[in-house]
């Protein structure tokens, strides 16, 4: 049985300081296996992910979809348990969706309808009142950039506006969590920003915890601030990007040229401050000590006459931690 | 609250009651039925012979215009047989009119893939099977039974008590009959159609299982020597049921009771297909 996973635990790094005002647990998975037929889809899956903005990600046949669709209900599992907002995903599915807005990957929309009579219909079915739904339906489409197009019908509409109009949807009874699986999925550079904005926007505005699920590294790394790689349906890393990214600021590269010799008095001085220092020729890689800023740097470099050409923090992008992840 | 603002807020008003939801889709369903033309016309047709049958009663009732016109009062007696041949001809006017409704309820949901949509919301596959069927059931109810018991009262109200007590059964297999015949039309159509997922294609075939099922029932008979052919033929089924329930004198190679546990079966396959396709997402094993 494998462990509680907190961020960072499955890459092996060092255990990070929890956010000063933890949200409470989001989704809590305890060896959920999900199995079709003879498929193993979801094997043992043991985290509780916290983050306002969670990001699924894994490649093509990971298991995202399954792990969503298992945690709305739509698939039992195999064994194990799962909790969204602490409602038991076996006995508590009408509780679950109850607080849930999801926008699925594929098209899903009734073709004859107009957007505005469609997303009011949803918004009844999740239990608004016939006239809030109306109201609410017109703000979604508004919300969402579709105003001018909410009366006509959804059949009509480009494969960027029905993304929309799916997430109008998902949106519009005010859900506690909105469920994203591939919100960019075809969209052209423009929408997939439009698209990208109003997500920040949503997660910003703090009134719903998003689960992105996607495949494309640059969506998670723009919309969330945690992530959780799924490989062969097991979980193969779960980290904070937050705190990832806080991390990597403590990583320099330095690319200097002086006075002959000086770049070692620099180095050593360097590492009389507590920092560790890799040299090649010109070019430093350090790990700055806690306490130690870069005006430090600079001004040690200004009193052994070292000329800095160029500094740069390394950070590890979300690829980085992704093919670490697959690689492991 | 001006929807010009474009800010989200969440919702913090009351919900409306978890029953109520299905009713949602069957007021949707049903808006969306009669902006057609041509099914307004043909629901308004289903009207004419229950009209027609209403002028019958009161004429058989009105002796000064029967004797102006030279007929004797006993030409048409309103009976059980009259009660059962107004069944008849709504029972098929009931079964053109779910050809032309029925897959349109559920096939375009399944063909567009908004089962998920409906599925991610406290809203169950009973609830939607409910709220869908429900579209037919009000409207077949609409032509068989409630027509069917304005004219029992009306030939009550003119009879008199005597004839009503000794006729009261009329009404109750009335209702029994129509209310089979509603749930074994709404089963079968909501079925073909969640399996084919094309309306027009359900359609055809919802009519290719009553007349070809007809077909392939006489061929059984014929070629194997039997009467288990009939079980193939749901209209025959029916037809036999309501013989008993309106108690008319012919006689059936299969037996009544036979012929009900046969049509629950077909109710339960069609259940059981409806609740096997009816899925946010289907499973591939």
């Amino acid at each position: 049985m494998s462990t509680t996973l907190q961020p960072g635990a499955a890459s092996g790094e060092k255990e990070r300081t929890p956010p000063a005002v933890p949200l409470p647990p989001l989704v809590e998975l305890q060896g959920l296996s999900v199995r079709f037929g003879k498929r193993e889809i979801l094997r043992d899956l043991t985290a509780s992910l916290r983050g306002r903005s969670i990001g699924l990600l894994g490649p093509n046949g990971a298991g995202k979809s399954t792990l969503i669709n298992t945690l709305l209900g739509f698939y039992k599992s195999s064994s194990g348990s799962a909790k969204v907002f602490g409602y038991d995903i076996a006995t508590e599915v009408r509780k679950i969706r109850g607080l849930v807005g999801y926008m699925p990957e594929n098209d899903a929309f009734i073709s004859k309808m107009s957007a505005v009579s469609f997303v009011r219909m949803m918004g009844e079915l999740s239990g608004l009142p016939a006239d809030m739904a109306l109201e609410r339906a017109h703000e979604a489409l508004f919300y969402v950039g579709l105003a001018e197009a909410r009366y006509r019908p959804l059949g009509t509409y480009s494969l960027g506006m029905k993304q929309l109009a799916k997430l109008a949807q998902a949106i519009v009874h005010g859900p506690k969590l909105l469920i994203l699986d591939e919100p960019t999925n075809g969209l052209d550079p423009s929408a997939r920003q439009r698209m990208i904005r109003m997500i920040r926007e949503i997660r910003d505005g703090k009134e719903m915890r998003i689960v992105l699920c996607s495949h494309l590294l640059r969506d998670v790394e723009d919309t969330c601030d945690e992530v959780l790689i799924l490989k062969q349906g097991r979980i193969a890393h779960y980290s904070n990007l937050d705190e990832e990214r806080r991390a990597n600021k403590r990583f320099l590269e330095l690319e200097t040229y002086g006075v002959n010799g000086a770049n070692g008095d620099f180095t050593e001085a360097i590492e009389k401050l507590g920092c560790e220092c890799a040299v090649t020729a010109n070019r430093m890689k350090m790990i700055l000590a806690d306490g130690v800023e870069t005006r430090d740097i600079f001004r040690l470099a200004a009193e052994r006459q070292v000329r800095i050409r160029r500094m740069n923090f390394r950070r590890d992008s979300l690829e980085d931690i992704f093919l670490k992840a697959m690689e492991g | 609250m001006a929807i010009y603002r474009r800010n989200y807020k969440p919702y913090a008003g009351t919900l409306t009651q978890a029953w109520s939801r299905c009713f949602v889709l069957f007021r949707y369903s049903r808006r969306n039925l009669f902006r057609s033309k041509f099914l307004t016309g043909a629901f308004v047709v289903c009207f004419f012979y229950p009209l027609v049958c209403l002028l019958l009663i009161y004429l058989v009732h009105s002796a000064t215009f029967l004797e102006q016109i030279g007929v004797r009062n006993q030409i048409l007696a309103i009976d059980n047989e009259f009660f059962f041949h107004f069944m008849a001809v709504q029972g098929v006017l009931a079964f053109l009119l779910t050809a032309f409704v029925g897959p349109g309820l559920i096939s375009p949901d399944l063909a567009n893939g908004a089962l998920p949509l409906y599925f991610c919301r406290p809203f169950s596959r009973a609830e939607y099977v409910l709220g869908k069927s429900s579209v037919l059931a009000i409207l077949l109810s609409q032509i068989t039974w409630i027509p069917g018991l304005i004219l029992f009262g009306m030939q009550a109200s003119l009879a008199g008590p005597a004839w009503t007590w000794s006729h009261l059964w009329i009404a109750g297999s009335l209702v029994l009959s129509s209310l089979i015949w509603i749930a074994i039309l709404s089963l079968l159509a909501m079925a073909l159609s969640a399996w084919v997922k094309w309306r027009i294609v359900a359609g055809a075939l919802l009519l290719a299982v009553m007349f070809f099922g007809a077909g392939f029932a006489q061929a059984v008979n014929a070629v194997l020597q039997t009467e288990s052919g009939h079980f193939f033929n749901v209209a025959y089924l029916m037809t036999t049921v309501w013989n008993a329930l309106f108690r008319v004198d012919t006689v059936h190679p299969i037996p009544v009771v036979q012929a009900w546990i046969a049509l629950l079966v077909y109710c339960a396959v069609c259940l059981g297909l409806l609740m096997r396709k009816v899925r946010a997402y289907e499973v591939v094993r």
